[in-house]
């Protein structure tokens, strides 16, 4: 009875919940990128494919080489070797070679740092935009979840390159409806896909490096807590027997 | 103060005894704790008040610890929350328990508000006690806005600009007023170091004292109840509360076990949904403040989008202002509006029960349409939840006198 007040206003509140309209964040329907942040072996291989492939262009500057050695269980020696270009050190983060006059020279844009991108855009949108570079009519390269990016496709070469099929709607806007594959890459299109799973895996990790402990901390901290309140609740119901 | 036996300092403990023969621990003890009397049929809603002071205290130990690496500077503050989040040893801990603590402040802060509207707690003699909450829970706000505008994201940024704009609304004033406020011709640097000094200063020391005098106003006439009913009313011999119980223990061990109860909800955010889908850390706020790049989409966070629903149900700005303003003003009145005999949800009958019902709803609704993209359809739905908000208070001080109330219990009821 104590808690009827209580249920009341939980299911009010899960009715109103069910009911409600979908807030979707628009910009077309992105497909599941399936990463799992805890997969080493994929963040690793995700890690050369973003020093490659990324830092010519884009910086992680919030991140710092040794600490990326320590999460993916590589030695510092390693990281030096396969994934430090220039005069870094271990202690230094991530940034590009690339100058920001000089990017905005080459691209018209300094292209942003992509330490949180992960964080901002989503694994999803960025799994599907690195899939859906396409060659649009002009030769140069287009994307379906970023119309007009002004970044190339860097990976084009493993991909092979998209031509898109366009719809027309009543309106007579043309839009990509698909893409096919028209010259065949260095990958399959399933060795693609994966190669791009990897890619955003690694980002998924370099969004966010703590959450990698956060939650197997955090399992433990609950584990102390439901114990903490068992005792509390025992504590509580002695004390209350002299009011009942 | 209120009974004199309890300010009899008798301690066995010499050290103690030195201690209150200067300053009056024990008394202050005795009369704030083992000889406050509340009453016995406290329920869940009776942990929030202990719940919003944890959280209040989180913060601030969070919030110190932030601001050992925080830089309040529109270059570095970005970079600065990432370098705790990454370099800062366990600063990814501090700076989550402090994020989801903003969320969970508010959590608590509605559902102790949302106690006082089902039993009348506001209610004759404790007007007081619920102004200075109310005042709290604007100080609050205030506090929540410029702690948001912090990590210099682009919603940090976009959200400022949206908010202090409105203040743009009122006639004459209203340019130089945001200017003042910006200390700058747009958000800037001189925004961010004064929002700073105010988050980190001003509001929390203003909301230590308005604490300090609500918890001095309650415990004057004492804590209301389920029942609506006072205590007070029915003393044994000694001059006791037959209906109270001495807050510590009896209170203090209740409400210990409140306290973990929440920190697992809590941890569990903290550790496995600091996110919270995008409710209480904003995907756009990873994206650096920039003034040239206007997001698509801007909204407040989520204790703000009820009233920013009603500021969006208005075609016109000022007028929105005014409505928005109104909203959160009405509250400061709900202890006159309610003119029910009954104080208690259980008594009044089942049109408060109704139209109760409808305010949560309409609440609930809000926030959830003031963080959608603002469809015409939703802008109607807006229209009518904001109607409905109205309505309760507006009702309320006409039905309440004439309703016909359940009779209240002598004493009360478990």
């Amino acid at each position: 009875m104590k808690l009827k007040s209580f249920v009341v206003l939980l299911s009010l509140a899960a009715i109103i919940t069910a009911t409600a309209p979908t807030f979707a964040a628009g910009g077309g329907e992105l497909e599941h990128a399936n990463v799992n942040v805890r997969d080493t072996a994929a963040a690793q291989r995700g890690a050369q494919l973003f020093v490659n492939y990324c830092m010519a262009c884009h910086g992680a500057s919030y991140m710092r080489y040794g600490r990326l050695a320590a999460d993916l269980d590589l030695s510092e020696d390693t990281v030096m070797k396969n994934l430090v270009f220039g005069d870094a050190k271990i202690g230094d983060t991530m940034k590009t070679a690339m100058q920001p006059d000089d990017a905005v020279k080459w691209l018209g844009k300094v292209p942003p740092d992509l330490s949180v991108i992960a964080r901002s855009r989503g694994v999803d949108w960025l799994y599907t935009y690195m899939t859906t570079f396409y060659q649009d009519a002009s030769g140069g390269w287009n994307n379906k979840v970023l119309p007009n990016a002004s970044m190339p496709h860097v990976m084009w070469q493993l991909q092979g390159i998209q031509k898109p099929v366009y719809v027309t709607d009543e309106a007579g806007i043309e839009t990509v409806d698909e893409l096919v594959l028209h010259r065949a890459g260095l990958e399959t299109p399933e060795e693609y896909e994966e190669t791009v799973r990897d890619l955003v895996t690694f980002l998924a990790y370099l969004s966010e490096p703590a959450q990698l402990q956060r939650k197997s901390i955090g399992i433990w901290v609950l584990l102390f807590l439901a114990f903490f309140t068992m005792i509390a609740y025992l504590l509580k119901v002695e004390y209350w027997r002299d009011v009942h | 103060m209120a009974n004199p036996e309890n300010t009899q300092a008798a301690s066995d403990n010499k050290l103690m005894a030195w201690i209150d023969k200067r300053l009056p621990v024990t008394a202050l003890w005795n009369n704030v704790m083992t000889g406050y009397y509340a009453p016995k049929n406290f329920n869940f809603w009776y942990y929030l008040g202990s719940l919003a002071l944890l959280v209040l205290a989180i913060q601030i130990l969070s919030g110190i610890f932030l601001t050992m690496h925080y830089k309040p500077d529109a270059e570095l503050a970005f970079a600065s929350v990432e370098y705790i989040m990454r370099d800062v040893e366990w600063g990814w801990l501090v700076r989550y328990m402090h994020s989801t603590g903003a969320s969970f402040f508010f959590v608590v802060i509605y559902l102790h508000m949302f106690r006082a509207l089902l039993y009348g707690s506001h209610r004759e003699p404790r007007e007081l006690v619920w102004i200075l909450g109310m005042l709290i829970y604007v100080a609050l706000m205030a506090e929540a806005f410029m702690g948001y505008v912090l990590p210099w994201g682009q919603m940090s940024y976009w959200g400022a600009q949206v908010i202090i704009n409105l203040f743009g609304a009122i006639p004459g004033i209203g340019e130089p007023l945001t200017e003042w406020i910006r200390g700058d011709y747009f958000i800037s640097d001189a925004t961010l170091n004064r929002f700073f000094a105010l988050h980190v200063i001003a509001l929390p020391l203003a909301i230590l004292g308005l604490v300090m005098v609500h918890l001095v106003a309650l415990r004057e006439n004492g804590s209301n109840n389920p029942d609506g009913i006072e205590i007070k009313a029915n003393k044994d011999e000694n001059g006791i509360p037959k209906d109270g119980i001495p807050f510590h223990p009896y209170y203090t061990v209740k409400d210990i076990f409140g306290v973990g109860m929440f920190l697992m909800i809590f941890a569990f955010v903290i550790f496995f949904w600091p996110e919270a889908g995008g409710l209480f850390l904003e995907h756009d706020n990873f994206v650096p403040a920039d003034p040239l790049v206007t997001p698509e989409h801007i909204k407040p966070v989520w204790y703000f989008t009820p009233y920013y629903a009603i500021l969006k149900a208005v075609p016109d700005k000022l007028m929105g202002v005014i409505l928005m303003g109104i909203s959160v003003l009405i509250l400061f009145f709900v202890p006159w509006l309610d003119r029910s005999p009954a104080k208690s949800i259980r008594y009044k009958g089942a049109w408060y029960k109704i139209m109760l019902g409808l305010f949560v709803i309409a609440f609930l609704r809000l926030g959830m349409l003031g963080m959608a993209e603002g469809t015409p359809a939703q802008t109607i739905e807006m229209r009518v939840w904001t109607f409905v908000y109205f309505a309760f208070f507006i009702l309320m001080y006409f039905i309440s006198p004439r309703a016909k109330t359940k009779p209240l219990p002598e004493r009360v009821t478990h």
